[in-house]
């Protein structure tokens, strides 16, 4: 089944989101559509899956015209979509979330549960998507979560899948494992749309790649055009491959965290007998993927989450049982991973938000009264330090772009001089420019002498930024590595391979245990792939998402 | 950065303002909305109009104007009662002098209908804050109720079992109608800081409980019951009493006053303190609030302690200013009236001064017009709870209205998010 | 092998979660002060003789248990402190946990009860005692499935006391002015849609707060029936204000079933319409295509809208239709029970029907079990003032929603409800 996309535009007010889109899906291929964020890829699949109507433009399959109004329509015509943040109601079986919507019934409209359960295993069996009808699904690790949305796809016999951002949340593992089950589909006729920014996956899966850059595709490309050229097309001008960063001159230690653990009411660990320091003047990046206790330590270290057991530290001082706002004041600034949710209060202004964890010591307040003068002042002085793109400081910070609304949280974190800076997905869904930005402030604030903490999912933005490594998995911390460190390793590290069998870079060290094997799903012959020979270069990797 | 603006004349801009669906012109539309239908509703429950419909085609403009009349004159008279009667200006120039005038009360007569607005404005204004405070918070305080009889009890209490001098006992029974209802305002705020629960639930009950207890507290004489049978408190001590502000006749007394220096003070709170820069955190964002070091849940007490005093104070004023002693009954609607009152000012204590202004005189001009037309006070309560209605929801006015920009913001999505923990 | 195998054994959720002390010795010293309640206050306090509990209707002599009222306050009191030294060093699982607080609550109103009917010439009606228990409870559990069904859909739906309100009003005003009860009994279920209708046009095509919606809409229905009374029901209530009443029936067979029979099986219909009511409720939610579409759209809209759902408009439906269950219940306060209509009849019974519903952990059959429960206590208050106890009729009404405020308090934050709950759905 061929799919075209022919002049597609789509608008959002003034802001053009689809600009004129011209894209063939020729079948059992793999068409990669790769841009940075904010280029209209996810608003492009959104038209094509129904849940958006597009201004101008059509949609054609095998040459004749289809109307797509609803995802119901799109299910009609062969087309699936596998979203980034997954579809799937976490309280709900596998088998319920795959035949959900299409229910198979019997007399009266009762479900019949028996034939659900049928129906995934057989699916499960004919494209070794291995899971489990019966198991509910927010037990189920994202890998397998994947696999789900992947089934629920193609009960509906999707011709065409569509896969946005699917590695996201994947170890380099678990991704070869997904290129596995792309190929299979691919053979049997499948066509898939890869929606990505990663360079790399992508000149290892497609068959084509289209480069779309602010609502325009920009440009054609064959999986063998390489990573600058790629880089160029999706930014548009020539990119820093390389955040530019002097070696560190690691001082003291400001954080010291000794036997940290933490668990919830409902006794699941989180962060498992944790130990690490971070000096004055270093970056320590946590490398691993969401869901292995990352999120929890930093709350943890924020005094946001009770601690089960273990010591912190900073500068001397315990701070294991001090409150949220007394870490805040002992020098500790702090980027939460949800911007939106933790970070801002969106209908607070600009200025409020500038001043959101220090509004009550001086100059920002005498006692009980707030000092709005001193409040209109510092963001007067912060908004052109921090490049922060707003018409006036009054307006509600909601209103601003996430790229400018993360230069906000820097200009608060960073304006009062932590000793200790944690970041956690500092550049998440912020486009290049903002990026550069907030990298060269977090290497700014390292050189002035603090200590800086990142967590990141992205292991490009790990090896651009960090001094050290540490990866985090299942709570624990699986190994310290150099930035220098070979992404395989780094890869077994992150799918809990702890430092005995992870080995040195070189000659290949003894396989991974089986048990690590069958944990995460993957089958360990999988090892060798073009990853291999496009990854030995430390320090090299591009520098923007 | 912005276009050129064209410069236009005043009258336009107005015009294109009134248009264009912003806060004042959607409130008004929506309590002319709310007299329509209030109106409706009273001429068709009333039997006289309901038989002249019943013959409509044989007189069709005697039954329309019928209908017509008794609507219009709820609204006069409901005018009449609580704003400003022509007749007593009337009255007033027939006088044979001025000093008869002023002797006899006719110059007083002209201001009591205002004079009464402003008494009945009082505990509403009062309440009405209770409810607006901690809805800046993210609070849906459904007690005022239950706060105003805990001030009540305090105050009717000190009123007349304690003797102090006079000038103090006025002072010393407000601040103890204050704190009662502060303990039962901090009783909610505390339980949901420490469980959870969620204060629309247990305000309602403790509504009904305080409502009990004040039953019970009054049905023994060695509780609070005065001599005799009924269940009711003894008077309190005249030196109790709050003055009038403009002398006997006119019944506005200084609670008014002290009302309005609590839309001050809580104007002043929300916008020029640290509390209220946390109250408004809290209201809009609690995750964020958290993360920035404020303790939501010692907030969440302090809030629902100032509410409570608040009500506490409408009790004060309440007790001191006209009942002078305690029924079972007291509390009357304030509970309900606070919120209507809050939400109509939309949560800030500017709008709750008008919003109250507006339904102390429509209580004012009721039981005159009740009076006069026959048509049950209990209209009020309809208009009341319509024109919230509409004002909560200002797509539906402009919708009717054909209204074009949507800058007027309703009742934003603030409480509904955390409603279960 | 090698570490990493060992080091994985452990299976993770084997970890006593940390609680705090209060948390620890709240249980125990909640028993405790019953126990010294059982023994100090109930037993010391109440008067000679013994209580006699009859377990038949009034009238028949059958099946009456006799009990020293004193001595049995004792025994309650000790066995409860032996409970709460049990509880306090053995560590218990969460089923014995509940199982033990059941047997303190169970200990505690046995003792309560011999101390009520001590000496007193009239047994206690222990029949009685259930059957008001099961028709005081039918507007709440009815309202608490009106408000499961909602809160599935993602709608919170604080109104049910205006649903209750406008189906008691409707139904005496339309039974007493046509005669016919059924007609008005339909009339009732329409005014707990009209309701429900008002409630998701303001909140999904207006964007309202839900919870604010709903106190407003309970404040007009409240405001609209009480002029409504005022100016048409007081001046005419011979006309429109002086319903029949439905008559009990009773099922043959189970309703002759001793002591379940006439508590269960013989009632009006209100009653069984109840049972119909959780029946259908409880069986469309978990078994039904209706249910599992109800169940997303509350918890992940998003998803359901991507398989093709319709979630606003299901949203709609389901609160629109489930709001005849409220009406029903609201006519069971006029043409089930007293007949004419009163001003705020509904006395809060709405918002404990909520709070019956979260109690209830959001599921049809938690939700009526918690309903009984206030039921109970209602129905216990009511016979006890009715007895001549020492404890005034003000305070014992209070009973009630005290103990909602109790199990709210106890509860909240360990339910989880529907994760969509309240949150109004926006085409991303």
């Amino acid at each position: 089944m061929e799919l075209e996309l022919k002049g597609i535009t789509k608008r959002f007010g003034s802001l053009v989101a689809n600009d004129g889109i011209d894209l063939v899906v020729a079948p059992g291929q793999v068409h990669a559509l790769l841009g940075e964020n904010g280029a209209g890829k996810s608003t492009l699949m959104n038209v094509l899956f129904g849940l958006l109507q597009p201004d101008n433009g059509e949609i054609l399959i095998d040459h004749k015209k289809v109307t797509i109004h609803s995802p119901n329509d799109a299910i009609a015509a062969g087309i699936g979509m596998v979203h980034q943040h997954f579809m799937l109601v976490p309280v709900f079986t596998v088998a319920e979330n795959v035949t959900l919507g299409h229910e198979e019934t019997r007399p009266g409209g009762l479900l019949d549960r028996r034939k659900a359960r049928a129906d995934v295993r057989e699916l499960s069996r004919r494209y070794g998507l291995e899971v489990d009808p019966d198991a509910l699904v927010e037990n189920l690790p994202v890998g397998i979560q994947q696999r789900v949305e992947i089934v629920k796809a193609l009960v509906r016999n999707a011709n065409v899948l569509i896969l946005d951002e699917p590695t996201a949340v994947l170890t380099p593992a678990e991704t070869q494992d997904l290129f596995r089950i792309i190929r299979e589909l691919k053979a049997g006729g499948t066509s898939i749309i890869f929606i990505s920014h990663k360079l790399k996956e992508v000149q290892a899966i497609a068959d084509t790649i289209s480069v779309l850059r602010r609502g325009k595709v920009v440009g054609q490309a064959a999986p063998t055009a390489t990573e600058d050229q790629l880089a160029a097309l999706m930014v548009g001008r020539d990119v820093q491959l390389v955040v530019s960063k002097d070696p560190a001159k690691p001082a003291d230690v400001v954080l010291a965290v000794d036997g940290l653990t933490v668990t919830d009411e409902t006794g699941r660990i989180w962060v498992n007998d944790l130990s690490f320091d971070v000096r004055g003047g270093e970056i320590l990046g946590f490398a691993g993927v969401q869901g292995n206790g990352q999120t929890e330590l930093c709350e943890a270290l924020m005094g946001l989450r009770p601690i089960a057991a273990g010591q912190i530290t900073l500068n001397s001082r315990d701070i294991t049982h001090a409150t949220p706002r007394r870490r805040l004041h002992s020098g500790i600034g702090y980027i939460p991973e949800d911007r939106q949710e933790d970070g801002l209060i969106g209908a607070f202004t600009v200025a409020e938000n500038m001043v959101l964890d220090v509004y009550d010591r001086k100059p920002y307040a005498s006692g009980i009264r707030l000092n709005l003068g001193a409040i209109e002042k510092n963001a007067a002085e912060r908004i052109p330090e921090f490049d922060v793109r707003t018409t006036s400081a009054d307006n509600p910070v909601g209103t601003l772009s996430g790229g400018n609304q993360q230069k906000v949280i820097l200009a608060r974190e960073l304006g009062h001089e932590p000793k200790l800076l944690i970041a956690s997905q500092p550049t998440r869904g912020l486009d290049v420019g903002s990026i550069e930005f907030v990298h060269k402030r977090i290497v700014a604030a390292r050189d002035g002498g603090a200590a800086v903490m990142i967590v990141s999912a992205e292991l490009d933005e790990i090896y651009a930024l960090a001094d050290r490594i540490a990866v985090m998995y299942e709570g624990r911390i699986t190994g310290f590595r150099p930035p220098t460190v070979p992404v395989e390793e780094l890869g077994k590290l992150m799918a809990g391979s702890t430092d005995a069998e992870a080995g040195a870079p070189g000659p290949p060290g003894p396989p991974p245990s089986q048990r690590a094997a069958a944990a995460s799903g993957l089958r360990s012959d999988e090892g060798a792939t073009r990853e291999d020979t496009a990854s030995k270069r430390p320090g090299g990797e591009e520098g923007e998402k | 950065m912005s276009e050129q603006v064209p410069h236009r004349p005043f009258w336009k801009k107005a015009l294109f303002a009134v248009m264009e669906g912003n806060v004042v012109t959607v409130t008004v539309l929506a309590i002319f909305t709310a007299m329509v239908i209030g109106g409706l509703l009273t001429a068709f429950t009333n039997t006289a109009v309901l038989n002249a419909w019943g013959v409509f085609f044989s007189s069709p403009w005697h039954a329309i104007n019928l209908a017509w009349d008794t609507a219009i004159g709820v609204y006069i008279e409901l005018f009449e009662g609580s704003i400003f009667s022509p007749h007593t200006i009337a009255q007033l120039f027939q006088q044979a002098s001025m000093s008869t005038a002023l002797h006899d009360g006719y110059l007083s007569s002209v201001f009591t209908p205002i004079s009464n607005t402003c008494l009945q404005a009082t505990p509403l204004l009062l309440t009405g804050l209770a409810v607006a405070l901690p809805y800046q918070a993210g609070l849906f305080n459904i007690g005022g109720e239950s706060q105003w009889i805990g001030g009540a009890i305090v105050a009717t209490y000190l009123g007349y079992g304690v003797s102090m001098p006079p000038g103090i006992h006025v002072i010393v029974c407000v601040l103890g109608g204050c704190v009662g209802g502060a303990v039962v305002g901090g009783a909610v705020g505390l339980l949901k800081a420490t469980t959870g629960a969620h204060e629309v639930i247990v305000t309602i009950m403790l509504n009904y409980i305080m409502a009990d207890f004040l039953a019970y507290l009054l049905s023994f004489h060695y509780l609070m019951q005065a001599p005799g049978v009924n269940p009711i408190s003894p008077n309190i001590d005249s030196d109790s009493y709050l003055p009038h502000l403009f002398g006997p006749s006119l019944y506005v007394n200084v609670g008014f006053l002290i009302s309005l220096a609590a839309a001050v003070f809580v104007w002043w709170l929300l916008t020029r303190t640290t509390t209220g820069f946390e109250f408004r955190a809290i209201g809009k964002n609690p995750s964020a609030a958290r993360v920035a070091g404020v303790n939501v849940e010692r907030n969440w007490v302090l809030v629902m302690v100032v509410a409570g005093g608040l009500a506490g104070l409408a009790a004060a004023a309440v007790i001191q200013g006209t009942d002078f002693q305690l029924t079972g009954t007291a509390y009357g609607t304030y509970g309900i009236d606070a919120i209507t009152v809050a939400l109509l000012g939309r949560g800030k204590p500017g709008g709750v001064v008008w919003a109250a202004l507006l339904f102390g005189a429509l209580y004012a001009g009721a039981p005159g017009m009740e009076s006069i037309t026959g048509t049950p006070g209990s209209i009020v309560d309809v208009l009341q709870a319509l024109i919230v209605m509409f004002v909560a929801a200002p797509p539906l006015i402009r919708a009717v209205y054909r209204l074009r920009t949507t800058r007027a913001a309703g009742v934003s999505q603030v409480l509904s998010k955390g409603w279960n923990a | 092998m090698t570490t990493t195998a060992t080091e994985r054994e452990l299976p993770v959720l084997l970890v006593e979660p940390p609680v705090s002390s209060f948390r620890r010795w709240l249980a125990p010293a909640a028993f405790l002060l019953f126990g010294l309640v059982d023994i100090l206050v109930l037993g010391g306090y109440s008067h000679h003789g013994d209580a006699m509990f009859a377990f038949s209707a009034a009238g028949t002599k059958a099946g009456t248990l006799t009990l020293p009222a004193r001595v049995t306050c004792y025994v309650c009191g000790g066995l409860t402190l032996a409970l709460a030294l049990v509880r306090a060093f053995v560590p218990m699982s969460v089923t014995l946990r509940r199982v033990a607080m059941g047997l303190v609550t169970f200990l505690f109103l046995v003792a309560l009860l011999c101390w009520t009917d001590a000496g007193q010439a009239i047994p206690f009606y222990f029949t009685d005692l259930l059957q008001t228990t099961m028709i005081t409870s039918i507007p709440i559990m009815l309202g608490a499935l009106t408000g499961v069904v909602c809160s599935r859909s993602g709608i919170v739906n604080i109104g049910i006391e205006g649903q209750l309100l406008l189906g008691a009003f409707l139904a005496a005003i339309v039974t007493s002015g046509t005669g016919n009860l059924w007609l008005g009994l339909a009339c009732g279920a329409i005014g707990g849609c009209l309701v429900g209708a008002l409630l998701a046009v303001f909140s999904i095509a207006y964007g309202v707060d839900q919870v604010v919606l709903g106190v407003v809409l309970n404040t007009l229905i409240l405001g609209l029936t009480d002029y409504m009374f005022d100016a048409v029901l007081s001046p005419h209530s011979t006309t429109l204000n002086s319903p029949n009443t439905f008559s009990a029936f009773k099922i043959p067979l189970l309703g002759d079933i001793p002591i379940i029979g006439p508590v269960f099986f013989n009632s009006n219909i209100f009653l069984y319409l109840t049972y119909i009511a959780l029946f259908v409720v409880q069986v469309g939610l978990f078994a039904t295509r209706w249910g599992l579409r109800t169940r997303a759209i509350g918890e992940h809209p998003t998803a359901a809208d991507t398989v093709g759902i319709k979630v606003l408009a299901m949203r709609y439906r389901n609160v629109i239709v489930v709001g005849l269950l409220a009406g029903i219940g609201g006519a069971y306060l006029t043409i089930g029970s007293v007949g004419a209509f009163g001003e705020d009849m509904s006395s809060g019974f709405g918002y404990i029907a909520l709070a019956a519903m979260i109690f209830g952990r959001y599921s049809p059959i938690g939700a009526i079990s918690a309903s009984l429960l206030f039921g109970f206590c209602f129905s216990l208050a009511q016979i006890m003032g009715s007895l001549n106890t020492p404890i005034q009729s003000n305070l014992l009404n209070m009973v009630p929603y005290v103990v909602t405020i109790v199990v709210l308090a106890g509860v909240v934050g360990k339910v989880r409800g529907p994760r969509a709950e309240g949150v109004p759905y926006v085409k991303a």
